[in-house]
């Protein structure tokens, strides 16, 4: 449909622009009045605080990218000249690196919040597998980022884990070769991670464009799971959740402070702070913290291809987790046995990132082969079973209900008007 | 240190699987890394300068023969509290390659504050060849880069002793309480008296391992002073910004429930 946009606010110039193109009405629309349940708890404030994630790693990376040099002889140099020459270049390092396992920590708690909730059930499974896709984006830009700073874990973190490929039949050392742009881990590798880990970042922000314009169709989910059934179950997004995210991202920068001022190289790995040396193997390769269950998994499988079908299939199988869920309700709040078995597999995640951290050998590895076995049991058969077997609680008629015994007044401002002045 | 950081993992992840994430680095039985107190410990801990400048002096007339620093520049010694004749002096100690001249030919002259901290070696060769085989490594950010840091070269500079009944040492190894493996390619190069403090300080081991360590964990992390005073302040705004959004939620929120 051509033609001018009404526009209905009365500062002249944003009016001009907005009849143009209406920008204004849309950020009035979705952040604005978006009616939002009006029962979220503090969880709902993870996917904000992502955003927010993604844009720090943006801003800092772009300003490291400056000053580092993408080049075997100089990488690591050049991220110590970073620190220690450049303006405050230790705090962009802190921040981009530290920001990295903030990014993954909001994550986590943001999925979690998902799976608990049942975010992931009908209406919202394509919102839900685009999140996926985030996830996988964050950890091939969070990989790739490790190698930048080329220190010893950098080095055989990527050597470990292109080999990966290798296990697959024929065409694996090919893909290897590949990947590498030689015959090993070496500077056309550097190189092109360095691009890619550039260029990822903003895929991801597509991405999320995507996430949140789905967002928008569905609705948000909320604590119980249940859908709003008119104006007394929801509040307009702003100011009631401007102002609960605010307090959210307050408490976060205090949490994300405390790690990049007093302990900025406590998630990190003492060894990459030893220049890369093909010549010399560290006594044990780890992976950074957050990949450590999916690392677990992978050293479960006794053979190789099967332990990287396994681990790619760990976070495929959330792609089709919409689908395994057999049960109407969606928050665990009204699933008696469900929760239980969800709670396991929440300290069973844990469970797998602390043995992915151990060496290889002894009680270890059978730990985490039983963490292995539980993680899919949860999904392929836990999950579709007890959408059949168990029984739900009683679901509230309303969201409003529970709260204010019979509905309960409209809130000020609940029904849409327009801002005063933009 | 080592304590602080525990406190601070519970604290900030809650989730101690993490804490096991970093595995010991030493081959066989590892032997706890004893806490040395330093100034710089804690949240509030600072660098003592006159401490600083004793480790630089043992860097100088000890270290330096076979380890390089090549991050530091020496107008990094303003830093430590040299004023810049002390540092400039400092420099002028050491002779630089520097070149083509004008004839084409690279020559030695003394260091100026703008240069790297001198090489002892052309090459890591050269470096091998004359230490039995073994690569001293750069010391630059030798602190960041072993699990318990400054404490670490401590104990390692302090840990030297005879072998233990039949414990086989290899050709030219030394026997060190907290190497990996226990045999260590350099030798104990610390013997008290070794170098003369110009200010009283006793020249004992102790004293000299304690400042050379605190100089290498200046060298790693020139910015920690900074950066704490930074972070106080930055996490006392935010805790009173905090207070104050929390305040104007509930306000906003009090029609609601
Ligand atoms: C005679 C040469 C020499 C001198 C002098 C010397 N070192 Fe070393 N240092 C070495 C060699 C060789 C190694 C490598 C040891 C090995 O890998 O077995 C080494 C290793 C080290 C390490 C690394 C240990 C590890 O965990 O890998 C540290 C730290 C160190 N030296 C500190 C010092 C300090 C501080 C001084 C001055 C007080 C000093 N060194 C003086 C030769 C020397
Ligand atoms: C999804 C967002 C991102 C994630 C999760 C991420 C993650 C990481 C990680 C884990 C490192 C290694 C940190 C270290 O140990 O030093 C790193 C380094 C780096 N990143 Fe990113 N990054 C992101 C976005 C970006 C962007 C957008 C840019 C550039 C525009 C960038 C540029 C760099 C550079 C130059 C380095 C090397 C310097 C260094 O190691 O500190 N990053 N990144």
């Amino acid at each position: 449909m051509a033609g001018l946009h009404q526009s209905d606010f009365k500062n002249p110039v944003v009016r001009w622009i907005d009849t143009r193109l209406p920008v204004f009405t849309l950020l009035q629309k979705e952040y604005g009045t978006f009616p939002t349940p009006r029962n979220f708890n503090y969880l709902w404030n993870f996917g904000a605080l992502a955003i927010v994630n993604l844009l720090i790693m943006i801003a800092t990376g772009v300003f490291l990218s400056m000053n580092y040099t993408a080049h075997t002889a100089y990488a690591f140099d050049s991220v110590e000249r970073i620190m220690r020459d450049v303006n405050y270049g230790w705090l962009l390092r802190y921040v981009h690196s530290n920001g990295a396992s903030m990014f993954f920590i909001v994550v986590y708690i943001h999925i979690w919040r998902g799976l608990w909730y049942g975010s992931y059930k009908a209406p919202r499974e394509i919102l839900w597998m685009l999140g996926v896709v985030i996830f996988l984006l964050m950890m091939a830009t969070a990989f790739m980022g490790y190698v930048l700073p080329w220190g010893q874990m950098s080095f055989w973190g990527a050597t470990v884990i292109t080999n990966l490929f290798s296990a697959f039949p024929l065409v694996g050392q090919h893909i290897v070769t590949w990947l590498w742009g030689g015959f090993s881990v070496d500077n056309p590798t550097l190189n092109r991670f360095f691009s890619l880990h550039y260029l990822l970042p903003f895929v991801i922000f597509g991405v999320v464009f995507l996430h949140i314009a789905a967002l928008h169709i569905t609705g948000s989910n909320n604590p119980l799971g249940i859908d709003p059934k008119g104006p007394q179950d929801t509040l307009p997004f702003h100011p009631y959740y401007t102002i609960k995210d605010s307090v959210g991202l307050i408490v976060y920068f205090i949490v994300f402070a405390v790690l990049v001022f007093f302990a900025p190289n406590y998630l990190g790995h003492p060894d990459n702070y030893i220049p890369a040396n093909p010549l010399q193997t560290p006594e044990h390769i780890v992976p950074e913290w957050y990949f450590l269950p999916f690392y677990a998994i992978l050293r479960a499988v006794p053979d190789k291809l099967g332990g990287v079908l396994l681990m790619f299939g760990s976070i495929a199988i959330l792609f089709i987790l919409p689908w395994l869920d057999t049960s109407g309700v969606r928050s665990m709040r009204f699933r008696p046995i469900a929760r239980w078995f969800l709670l396991l597999w929440g300290l069973n995640f844990l469970l797998l990132m602390w043995a992915g951290g151990k060496p290889a050998e002894g009680i270890y590895v059978t730990i985490a082969r039983l963490a292995t076995v539980y993680y899919f049991l949860y999904f392929l058969v836990i999950l579709p079973l007890l959408g059949r077997l168990e029984r739900p609680l009683k679901l509230p008629e309303s969201i409003a209900a529970p709260v204010l015994r019979g509905g309960g007044p409209v809130p000020a401002g609940a029904a849409a008007k327009p801002m005063e002045k933009a | 240190m080592l304590r602080f950081r525990n406190l601070l993992g519970a604290l900030v992840l809650g989730a101690g699987a993490l804490l096991s994430a970093a595995p010991a680095r030493a081959a066989g039985e590892a032997v706890a890394i004893p806490d040395t107190r330093f100034s710089f410990d804690g949240i509030f801990g600072t660098f003592d300068r006159a401490s600083l400048q004793r480790g630089f002096q043992v860097y100088k007339e000890v270290c330096s023969a076979c380890h390089s620093m090549h991050l530091l520049s020496y107008r990094n010694l303003l830093e430590i509290g040299f004023t810049g004749d002390q540092a400039r002096a400092l420099a002028a100690q050491f002779q630089v390659m520097d070149g083509p001249n004008d004839q084409g030919e690279m020559f030695e002259r003394p260091a100026r504050l703008s240069d790297r901290f001198r090489r002892p070696f052309p090459n890591d060769q050269a470096a091998r060849a004359a230490n039995n085989g073994a690569l001293p490594p750069d010391l630059s950010v030798i602190v960041k880069a072993r699990p318990g840091g400054a404490d670490y070269i401590h104990a390692l500079l302090t840990g030297y002793s005879d072998p233990p009944e039949g414990f086989q040492l290899g050709q030219g190894m030394n026997y060190n309480k907290y190497f990996p493996g226990h045999q260590i390619a350099m030798p104990n190069v610390l013997n008290p008296g070794q170098v003369q403090f110009a200010d009283g300080t006793e020249g004992s081991v102790e004293n000299m391992a304690h400042d050379v360590s605190s100089f290498l964990a200046w060298a790693a992390e020139p910015e920690l002073e900074q950066r704490r005073r930074m972070g106080v302040r930055i996490i006392l705004f935010l805790v009173v910004i905090g207070g104050l959004t929390y305040a104007v939620k509930r306000k906003v929120w009090a029609d609601v429930h």
